[in-house]
């Protein structure tokens, strides 16, 4: 089994961080529902990928960790946003706007847009 | 920042083995509840949600193990693992570890040894803050041949004006004083210094001071300096020994400062670098003479610090500048045929340059040595590999990886190599105190050699960088096993092993080369040290001894009982009439310092005018001149060739004479009579000052070349002058005949001290001694280099012996087949010697061309052999080869006498 390539890992760490951000504390299944939902089929694949990446981010103190319960109930592992974690989420989506943006802008140019 | 968190975190769980599995496995329990529960509620059977939950979650057991990579240092944790692996390794196959281990620590230990030698010497050779800066300037007049003439005071205020140093010092070379007043005068070395002298080194004092820089006294300023070694053992440490007063040449100076413990002076002789008195001096007022541009300091050398940032090459620029520019304003003091030049040598280079080039060698051929040992180990291991080689081949169909098994493999060479580096080191300290007596006295170091953090780190680096390398190659060819070929054959003959065997040829090869390279080195140098110690030195030192004594000079010279040569000559007489009273003395002489053959520590040379020839001190060349008495030829056996010796007769009032060796009379009077030829030295100061005009000096004899000078050099010009017509301060006593050197020091001191208490009796030596001691770096550098050699050999012969008996081991099957088909047991003996034959003549011719390479280089430290000495190159091609073809003789007899049928039967 390969790991995941670096930018899909980057870019999966930043919908971790957003998930959190948009929906406040959630358990690791939830998280990776709801990046299912809005991605579609990229992790349909393996969703357990995720909880490596999740102690990787708990690691660099961008989310915290806590036992709670579930809506039904249920004991689930608890996953929030600290500040520093909001923090690199902003950095990070200002980066990824600027990036995407240059990228746009490159296959938008047409050959007679060149001068 | 969040990069190191992590890594703490990860750190931390790794140290304290904080694992995650549980977490993660209740997570990943709930996970799948959840995932179940939705795919229920999407309307599957029980059976399909659960497995269509455990699809959408991925491998179970590889999530398991990223996270646990993630919450460790996988890393860490592999190298802990691999270690324990190692050591269990090593402890399952202990002689082979031991001889490893072995192998490792004679390798590192013998190479930090010398490296702590050289650490000493040539990488710190002066103890002193900046040393980069510290130079020696030397007057040259290269017209005349000659070199190191000395400076004159003027020159040394142009030198300290220029604007390229922050200080310039002019020091002595270390000289005798006499120390009277206490039990017996003591013959101390010392240095008179300008006052600036230590501020030029950056040394300050331990306690008191040193000189006032801007001290200004034109003579003696009567204040001195002592060692923290005089002070401990003549004063006993006395802390109220400032301002004390020490009767030195019967003046008086007064105790300014005690210098640190470790200080230690700075200096090419090792009289210079034990100083223990320094005498602040003016250099340019009486008892000095006043300050001329023609008159040289011969015997002092200028010591400077040049301004920071200046290099060498740029400050000798701005010398050359000033040279020119003097040499306009002072023409009549320097007359261009001499050609005056000023030259600058780094500080370092007059403490170690003489040693430089054997210390490289030693370190060099010590360096071989570490190689073969590490190319013996390598060797081992692979001969390991092809033990373990149905291990591998199981664990790599088990499905480890290939990277996997060379950082095993490479963790347990580096441990090997570290254990010998270790054990190395260990050794060393143990013994430190043994080899540190097997380094010469003569060998020049200021700081002390010692194993220090330093020396540990390069011997750490050392095993580390060797294992690393050594340990790669062995590492590689091991993991690549052929694995179908060795489990279904258990290791016989499969494509690897072919690999590794050629593999373990080669390194024997290189083995075999590398130590005929150390033999031949050895073999030279051997030669050279024979050659020399075997030269004809052109005087007999047979049972001949040297007694050494020292008359004061005092600063006053009216003052000196000993001031003419007439009032010296009573004393030398007595004493020499007392001496041949000794029992045992059938011949007594004396002479100065430079008189003794090859043991006076700096050579002052005089200029030499020729009659209507040279008209002034620096217009002429320079050439040693020893003072002797009329005994001091016959007693060294030196022959006279023509005209005459001194008579008793030459006194002060009569003719002055001299006596000089061939090499003088070919270079001063090439094709002449040299005998009636008349001359004038460079006269001793008070001289100068008593007779304005200096008398003339005729030669009278030529005797036959000795090497008094160096035993390598057989033609050095001196001219000989009698000590009845100049008297000498520094005085040797020769003795010749059956002494007995424990008790002559006592015996000669009682009858010195009987014509006058005064006088200091010391350093009795036999000129064997004197001899010996001459030779003793090269001694070092050749009985080390042999010694390394010999341990080459020694690593080679096991090397080329393993790898036969491995060839053999191989081969067995065969061999037994060849055997039982009815094979001559002579043929198979022929067929396993032309292996190791070829081996050892591949190695010898490999290390034939090394060998001339590193001879050629070394050739600066032969002496009268030919670094393409034939006879060497073939003795050692002998000795190797036999070595090699011995080595191989154990296991060709054991593939001889194999028995076919049981052989085969076990196979």
């Amino acid at each position: 089994m390969k790991e995941k390539p670096d930018v899909l890992q980057g870019t999966l760490a930043l919908m971790v961080l957003k998930t959190l951000d948009v929906m406040g504390p959630q358990h690791g299944w939830g998280i990776a529902r709801r990046i299912e939902q809005i991605s579609g089929d990229l992790l349909a694949v393996n969703q357990g990928t995720l909880y490596p990446l999740l102690l990787k981010l708990e690691h660099e103190g961008s989310i915290a960790s806590e036992w709670g319960a579930s809506e039904n109930n249920r004991r689930a592992r608890f996953y929030r946003l600290t500040g520093a974690g909001r923090k690199q989420l902003r950095t990070e989506t200002r980066g990824w706007e600027q990036t995407a943006a240059i990228i746009a802008r490159f296959f938008n140019v047409k050959a007679e847009d060149l001068p | 920042m969040r990069f190191l968190r992590r890594f703490l975190i990860r750190l931390l769980n790794f140290a304290t083995r904080q694992s995650a599995d549980e977490r993660l496995q209740e997570e990943i329990a709930e996970h799948l509840a959840f995932q179940t529960e939705e795919n229920l509620r999407a309307g599957m059977s029980p059976t399909e949600a659960r497995r269509q939950a455990a699809i959408k979650l991925g491998a179970a057991e590889a999530i398991r193990e990223y996270h646990h990579a993630e919450q460790s240092l996988p890393f860490f944790e592999n190298l802990l693992f691999d270690l324990r692996y190692a050591v269990r390794m090593l402890l399952r196959s202990p002689g082979f570890s031991f001889i490893a281990i072995a192998t490792m620590a004679l390798g590192v230990g013998a190479t930090t040894a010398i490296y702590s030698v050289i650490d000493a010497t040539l990488l710190h050779p002066l103890p002193y803050p900046n040393p980069a800066e510290l130079v020696r300037v030397e007057d040259d007049l290269p017209g005349v041949g000659a070199h190191g003439v000395g400076v004159s005071v003027p020159e040394w205020r142009d030198l300290e004006n220029s604007g390229i140093f922050q200080s310039v010092s002019i020091t002595g070379t270390g000289a005798n004083v006499n120390l009277t007043g206490g039990a017996q005068p003591l013959r101390l070395s010392f240095k008179q210094v300008t006052p600036n002298y230590f501020a030029v080194l950056g040394v300050d004092a331990q306690f008191g001071r040193t000189f006032d820089a801007d001290d200004a006294t034109p003579g003696y300023n009567l204040e001195v300096v002592i060692s923290d070694g005089l002070w401990r053992r003549e004063f006993g440490a006395d802390p109220h020994i400032l301002g004390k007063a020490l009767r030195l040449d019967n003046d008086a100076y007064r105790v300014v400062g005690v210098m640190p413990r470790g200080f230690r002076d700075q200096g090419s002789t090792s009289e210079e670098r034990n100083t223990e008195l320094w005498l602040g001096a003016g250099f340019a007022g009486l008892p000095f003479d006043p300050p001329q541009r023609g008159l040289r300091l011969r015997t002092r050398a200028v010591i400077a610090r040049l301004k920071p940032g200046l290099s060498i090459a740029a400050a000798q620029g701005h010398l050359d500048g000033l040279a020119a520019s003097l040499k306009k304003q002072f023409p009549a003091d320097y007359p261009p045929q001499t050609e005056w030049t000023i030259r600058m040598i780094p500080l370092s280079e007059t403490v170690v340059g003489s040693v430089r080039q054997s210390l490289i060698l030693l370190f060099g051929a010590v360096g071989l040595v570490l190689l073969i040992s590490c190319v013996n180990v390598a060797n081992l291991l692979l001969a390991k590999a092809s033990v373990r080689g149905r291990e591998i081949a199981v664990r790599q169909a088990l499905g480890a990886q290939r990277t996997r098994l060379i950082r095993q493999f490479l963790a347990e060479s580096l441990l090997l190599f570290l254990l010998g580096g270790i054990a190395g080191i260990a050794i060393l300290l143990g013994t430190g105190h043994f080899l540190l007596r097997l380094v010469p006295e003569s060998l020049p170091h200021l700081n002390n050699i010692s194993i220090n953090w330093g020396v540990l780190a390069f011997a750490l680096a050392v095993s580390v960088a060797a294992g690393t390398v050594f340990g790669l190659a062995p590492a590689w060819l091991m993991s690549r096993f052929d694995l179908i070929g060795t489990l279904r054959q258990e290791g016989r003959g499969s494509s690897g092993s072919r690999e590794r065997s050629r593999a373990r040829q080669i390194l024997v090869i290189g083995e075999l080369a590398l130590s005929l390279v150390l033999m031949v080195a050895a073999g030279l140098l051997l030669r050279s040290f024979w050659d020399l110690f075997k030269v004809q030195p052109g005087f007999n030192p047979d049972r001949v001894m040297a007694i050494q004594t020292w008359l004061p000079g005092p600063n006053d010279p009216s003052k000196d009982i000993y001031r003419s040569a007439t009032q010296e000559s009573v004393l030398l007489r007595e004493i020499l009439r007392r001496s041949r009273t000794l029992p045992g003395v059938q011949e007594a002489a004396v002479g100065d310092r430079t008189a003794l053959p090859l043991g006076h520590s700096h050579p002052s040379p005089l200029p030499l005018i020729r009659e209507g020839i040279e008209t002034m001190d620096n217009q002429a060349p320079v050439i040693a001149s020893p003072i002797v008495s009329p005994e001091y030829f016959r007693l060294l056996g030196m022959p006279l060739l023509r005209g005459r010796l001194f008579s008793d007769q030459d006194l002060e009032d009569t003719p002055q004479v001299a006596v000089i060796n061939q090499a003088a009379a070919r270079t001063y009077w090439p094709n002449q009579d040299p005998l009636g030829k008349r001359v004038r030295l460079r006269l001793d100061a008070r001289e100068l000052f008593s007779s304005a005009e200096p008398r003339w000096t005729t030669i009278v004899g030529v005797i036959a070349d000795a090497r008094t000078e160096s035993l390598a050099d057989g033609a050095i010009p001196q001219i000989y002058r009698s000590v009845y017509q100049h008297p000498a301060k520094s005085v040797a006593i020769f003795l010749r005949g059956q002494l007995d050197p424990g008790a002559i020091s006592a015996q000669m001191r009682e009858q010195v001290q009987s014509v006058d208490p005064e006088l200091p009796v010391f350093r009795a030596e036999t000129l064997d001694d004197v001899l010996a001691s001459s030779l003793s770096v090269r001694r070092f550098s050749m009985e080390m280099v042999a010694f390394f050699a010999a341990t080459a050999l020694l690593l080679a012969g096991l090397g080329i012996y393993g790898t036969i008996s491995y060839v053999v081991h191989e081969q067995t099957r065969e061999i037994a087949i060849r055997l039982a088909l009815g094979a001559q047991r002579g043929n198979i003996l022929k067929m396993v010697l032309r292996r190791g034959l070829g081996l050892g003549a591949s190695g010898a011719g490999l290390g034939v061309a090394g060998a001339l390479i590193v001879s050629h280089l070394m050739a600066g430290l032969l002496y009268g052999v030919s670094p393409n000495d034939l006879s060497t190159f073939a003795g050692v091609t002998v000795v190797l080869t036999s070595v090699a073809l011995a080595a191989s003789y154990i296991p060709a007899l054991r593939a001889m006498r194999l028995d076919p049928i049981t052989t085969l039967h076990s196979e």
